[in-house]
């Protein structure tokens, strides 16, 4: 394998827009009122998305990765900050943003098929044109045979797929991922994560994946932001200059280890204070009780 | 093995029947020996041979018809009062709040014993049964509605939202049908204590159906007959709870 360049770049001099963003999250503060008192989840978040770009977002557990992903996403207000889509202030869904989520949310009582047209039945298109492009996306993720089958049928990663194959049939601007694989074995997860670099190859899909797994995070990526644990800061961005089209493949290059390594490097220290930080809460409560 | 054997499509049936015809067999072995008195439990063979007389004589299936119906009435009016119960207290907190407790104290009340009180006001008709067996399947409906809604997960809830779903959408695409299966436990519930009360409540006031077919074989010492009229409240229990069951493979197909 080729020697790949290896490159840091900090936050504070972002090499970001190339292009005219088409996602701006703009200095967003969210805090929660806790029995402990007020907690800030994310605190002055600032990145923006090209047309095209696979971003990642990654930090320890409890960093905030996921309230950004609801802010974004709009499923969560009352936070300072703006986020907008293709210039438009994002005030609660966006149908230019597409979710998937880290828990497993496909819909029971529907099959395969019907699942995945579940958005385009929404948007009131007539039943060939749904299932006809329904099928599309059902064989883009490579399940295309099992139309007819139950979620109850399928494997994690098939219903995960599922998921996915179900926002990407309603054609979002943005793809907006939560540690979808987070539930799957490693295995399953790189080659998973084969099937959506495939699929970014394919639709160009502007995409921001929330992880806290580096290795995903190196695989799939163009930029990663590396946030802090509480209150989740950008701590840095680096960008995730492998060639494409990527594979799986790609882990066993030394640029790619070298990509984990930093990573590590600044994620360490904030896994730690996490990991402190669980272990005193654990001891207080086991104290009051 | 043992999968195969569940699995295989005649089996289970033909097991069933085996072991209800064992199970008869073995009354009728029994009581022939004399360990069962007669008196109190009839032969089965005595039971079958009374189906005709009380076919032909009792009118069982006019009288089986109108159970049925009002057995029928009274599962509609459980059923849309029920599920719309249910949806009105998951939607509003302060509703659930002030009458979650009582509702299920309803349901574990004896409310047969309001016959008196429903002859008043519905009459000795069978408006009175249907209102009688209505009430008693209520509670169940709605409490298992509401626990089906509440218990919908809520990365499902945030599916919908993140594809903009109208509330009315919202409800009638992903709340009703992830509440469905717990739904329909509190229906079969509900229907029980329906057919319960509606059969109880034709014994106590003497009025039409079954109830009070089996009423009357009692009184005149007919225990045969009065079995074989049993036996045909329970084909009213079987023909609701395949409707049910119906129903509900028609809304959702799989589990």
């Amino acid at each position: 394998m080729p020697a790949v360049p290896f490159e840091r770049i900090d936050a504070n001099a972002p090499k970001t827009a190339r292009r005219d963003p088409i996602l701006v999250v703009d200095d967003i503060v969210k805090r929660f009122e806790t029995p402990d008192g007020v907690l800030t989840a994310v605190e002055h978040v600032s990145l923006s998305v090209a047309p095209g770009e696979f971003v990642g977002v990654i930090g320890p557990s409890g960093c905030g990765k996921s309230t950004l992903f609801n802010v974004i996403g709009g499923l969560l207000d009352g936070y300072e900050g703006t986020v907008r889509v293709a210039g438009e202030r994002v005030r609660g869904p966006h149908p230019a943003v597409g979710m998937i989520f880290q828990e497993e949310s496909t819909f029971p009582w529907r099959n395969v098929i019907d699942n995945v047209a579940f958005p385009l039945e929404i948007a009131g298109l007539p039943k060939a044109e749904r299932y006809e492009r329904a099928r599309r996306f059902v064989k883009l993720v490579g399940l295309d045979g099992f139309e007819r089958r139950y979620p109850a049928e399928l494997s994690g990663g098939m219903r995960q797929r599922v998921s996915m194959a179900r926002t990407l049939a309603a054609q979002p601007k943005i793809l907006l991922m939560d540690e979808p694989f987070a539930a799957l074995d490693e295995q399953t997860r790189l080659l998973l994560g084969d099937k959506v670099l495939q699929i970014q190859q394919q639709l160009k899909q502007t995409t921001l994946l929330i992880t806290h797994n580096i290795t995903e995070a190196v695989q799939l990526s163009d930029r990663i932001v590396v946030m802090t644990y509480r209150p989740g800061k950008v701590k840095r961005v680096v960008e995730i200059s492998l060639p494409r089209p990527r594979s799986s493949e790609i882990v066993s290059s030394e640029a790619f280890g070298r990509y984990v390594a930093q990573i590590w490097s600044d994620l360490r220290e904030e896994a730690s204070r996490g990991l402190d930080d669980e272990e005193s809460r654990k001891l207080r409560e086991a104290d009051t009780r | 093995m043992t999968a195969a054997l569940a699995n295989n499509r005649y089996l289970p049936p033909a097991l069933g029947i085996g072991s209800l015809i064992a199970f008869v067999a073995l009354v009728e072995l029994l009581i022939r020996v004399g360990l069962i008195n007669r008196f109190i439990v009839p032969m089965p063979s005595d039971i079958i041979a009374a189906f005709p007389r009380v076919i032909v004589e009792e009118h069982v299936l006019s009288r089986f018809l109108l159970t049925a119906a009002e057995a029928f009435s009274a599962s509609i009016l459980v059923t849309v009062f029920g599920v719309a119960g249910g949806v009105m207290l998951y939607r509003y907190q302060l509703l659930r709040r002030a009458t979650e407790t009582w509702v299920a104290a309803i349901a574990a009340a004896p409310l047969v014993l309001m016959y008196p009180l429903y002859l008043v006001i519905f009459g000795r008709s069978a408006l009175t049964i249907v209102m009688m067996g209505f009430t008693a399947g209520l509670a169940p409906v709605i409490l298992k509605t509401l626990e089906g809604l509440s218990a919908t997960r809520r990365v499902l809830i945030n599916v919908g939202r993140s594809f903009n779903l109208t509330p009315s959408q919202q409800f009638w695409k992903i709340l009703f049908p992830a509440a469905l299966p717990t739904i329909f436990v509190g229906l079969r519930l509900g229907l029980i204590f329906a057919l319960i009360n509606i059969v109880g409540v034709e014994f106590l006031i003497n009025f039409g159906g079954l109830g009070q077919l089996i009423n009357e074989l009692a009184e005149r010492y007919d225990l045969a007959g009065t079995y074989a009229a049993i036996c045909f409240v329970i084909l009213v229990s079987i023909c609701v709870f395949i409707l049910t069951e119906r129903l509900e493979r028609w809304l959702r197909p799989v589990d």
